[in-house]
């Protein structure tokens, strides 16, 4: 072969490596590019469809301040659901931290000591749900409707079915650094659901936790054949999704400076709808952390927006339930056409 | 000289069904032992065993010469077993660096990654080893693209990365082609020239004499019979197989 040839050959297939590069980044990340797709898109349905409300910033420091709530449960949920588990229990969790908060409170009058006692509280009632499913053998979806009626229960007997006030702890440290207002206009909340996000996410995509939690979502068998220890994994992730419904639970009564009882019954849906749209494989193996930050957005974007469209309230529901089954069926039909 | 890997009167229960009985089995520095028996012989059972998947019931396990208690499959691996196991054990759904590094991901004291240098050494495997060309393959390809030829290679590739003393080859010739398989046989050829040792499980008992020093017969969880390649012929090998699985013995 003569070097003329080769050499515009060789010019073709760089570029051809260059495209295919490109291609493979864009295929690689292609459920990152869909929802950041799909966020753009809400948002300018949104902008378009109701100027008056999206173009203000007061929409955006209301998102700030209540999304945070849901999407710092959605964040572990995500690796529980990456690890092929489900935990509905979440919502009875938040409630039940709290519980262990004002009780504690009434005891020692210290809200550090109150603060501590819920995140324990919570870490413990998800290692319980992570010890039913790995040692028991119960199915997490089952095993996660136990126990959420189970706390839920237990929030009501042990309260009386009452709330409690936290007017008293307004204006200590704790409460400013939870849900406090960081230069006027920032909600503490969302400096927390940013540092989350950014924990979640070193731990899911670089440190070994991780690298075993999307292993074990993929094949278990495999992950225990190459002895990874599948149980301790398992446990760990529920136990973190426990934690950070009990933070959760402390955010959201401290921002209305009220506990209800029924704490956390209305966040079922919208934080696994937030997971599920964010990409994350209901099959497992599958599934990141930005999409599910993302996805938090556009779900609170949703209920904000059908009103501010002029649709009724009750649209909520219905929209969420679709995003749920639209994104769940996604994976069960890419992964059809895989086989 | 101690030997590379020893049981001593292995036993091993699941329950009221007896999977091995007083297995005595071990293999020598630089040898490859095939590891020939029925179905349900137990073979998968003892590699199983020895990789610290299955605990045995009774019995001692020694790695040169050292007794191993309490063996998991972590701690088999750092003592230099690596396994290319029947179902392959990789994970589909994820990137082959991912899949290369399963279970040993490359790490610091607090479990923190090193993922550019999984990456790299990926590639460099890719390349070397593998033979991996093609630039639609690299490390963060996921492996459910892959043939079944290539995915057996990935399982190989990643029992040699980490320099294990004792490589056991569970029915790798399984769903490979004629191609694959001598390449593969060629692959246990090279173990035992690198100065490794190596079990070998295969149905096919022309792949294993033809690359075994020594085959050790299982039949109804107990050995049935062990003979030097070199002492016996293809023909009497088989021989003794038909004789084993009628009556559970040779003699």
């Amino acid at each position: 072969m003569d070097i003329e040839k080769v050499k515009p050959e060789a010019e073709a297939a760089a570029a051809d490596s260059m495209k295919i590069r490109i291609t493979r980044r864009l295929r690689a990340n292609a459920t990152q590019v869909g929802i950041i797709a799909v966020f753009l898109l809400v948002w300018l349905f949104f902008i378009v469809a109701a100027p008056d409300t999206f173009l203000k910033p007061q929409i955006y420091n209301a998102f700030m301040s209540t999304i945070p709530f849901f999407a710092i449960m959605a964040l572990p949920l995500t690796m529980a659901v990456i690890a092929g588990e489900m935990d509905l229990s979440f919502t009875s969790i938040m409630a039940l931290g709290m519980v262990a908060f004002i009780k504690v409170f009434e005891a020692t009058n210290s809200v550090g000591l109150a603060f501590l006692s819920s995140l324990l509280t919570g870490t413990l009632a998800g290692l319980l749900n992570g010890a039913i499913v790995v040692w028991i053998g119960i199915p997490s979806l089952v095993a996660t409707i136990g126990t959420q009626f189970f706390w839920r229960g237990a929030v009501l007997v042990i309260l009386n079915g009452k709330g409690g006030t936290l007017v008293p702890i307004k204006e200590t440290l704790l409460r400013k650094i939870m849900v406090g207002q960081v230069a006027e206009y920032l909600p503490s909340q969302m400096l927390w659901l940013i540092a989350i996000a950014i924990g979640t996410w070193i731990l899911l995509n670089r440190h070994k936790f991780g690298a075993h939690i999307y292993l074990i979502g993929d094949n278990e068998n495999s992950a225990r054949l190459m002895g990874i220890n599948a149980k301790r994994t398992r446990i760990l992730v529920f136990a973190l999704v426990g934690l950070a419904s009990a933070f959760a639970g402390m955010m959201s009564s401290m921002q209305v400076s009220y506990f209800w009882p029924s704490l956390g019954e209305g966040y079922l849906l919208r934080t696994l709808a937030s997971v599920f749209l964010g990409g994350t494989s209901v099959f497992g193996g599958v599934g990141t952390i930005l999409g599910t930050f993302l996805g938090s957005f556009i779900i609170g974007a949703i209920e904000a927006g059908i009103v501010a469209i002029g649709l009724t309230g009750f649209y909520t529901q219905l929209i969420y339930g679709f995003i749920i089954i639209v994104s769940v069926s996604m994976h069960a039909v890419m992964r059809k056409r895989m086989h | 000289m101690e030997h590379r890997l020893e049981l001593k009167n292995i036993s091993k229960s699941f329950g009221e069904v007896q999977s091995l009985k007083n297995i005595n089995f071990h293999l020598g520095r630089n040898e490859v032992v095939g590891l020939l028996g029925d179905n349900g012989a137990g073979k998968s059972t003892l590699i199983k065993v020895i990789t610290g998947y299955h605990q045995a019931s009774e019995g001692e396990i020694f790695f040169g010469g050292q007794l191993a208690t309490d063996l998991t499959v972590a701690k088999a691996r750092k003592l230099g077993v690596e396994t290319v196991y029947q179902e392959r054990a990789l994970a589909e759904l994820q990137t082959l660096w991912r899949n290369i590094f399963l279970g040993r991901e490359i790490s610091n004291r607090f479990g923190f990654l090193d993922v550019n240098k999984m990456k790299e050494e990926t590639n460099r495997l890719m390349l070397e080893s593998m033979g991996f060309t093609s630039m639609a393959v690299n490390p963060d390809s996921a492996i459910q693209t892959f043939s079944g030829g290539e995915k057996q290679g990935v399982a190989i590739v990643r029992a040699l990365y980490f320099d294990a003393e004792i490589i056991i080859l569970d029915e790798p010739t399984m769903g490979l082609s004629l191609k694959e398989t001598r390449k593969l046989l060629n692959f246990v050829r090279e173990i035992k020239a690198a100065g490794k040792s190596a079990v070998f499980i295969d149905h096919n008992i022309f792949h294993v004499y033809s690359v075994a020093d020594r085959v050790v017969v299982l039949d109804r969880g107990q050995v049935a019979g062990e003979f030097r390649t070199e002492d016996i012929t293809l023909d009497d090998l088989m021989d003794k197989m038909y004789q084993i699985a009628e009556t559970g013995s040779f003699t």
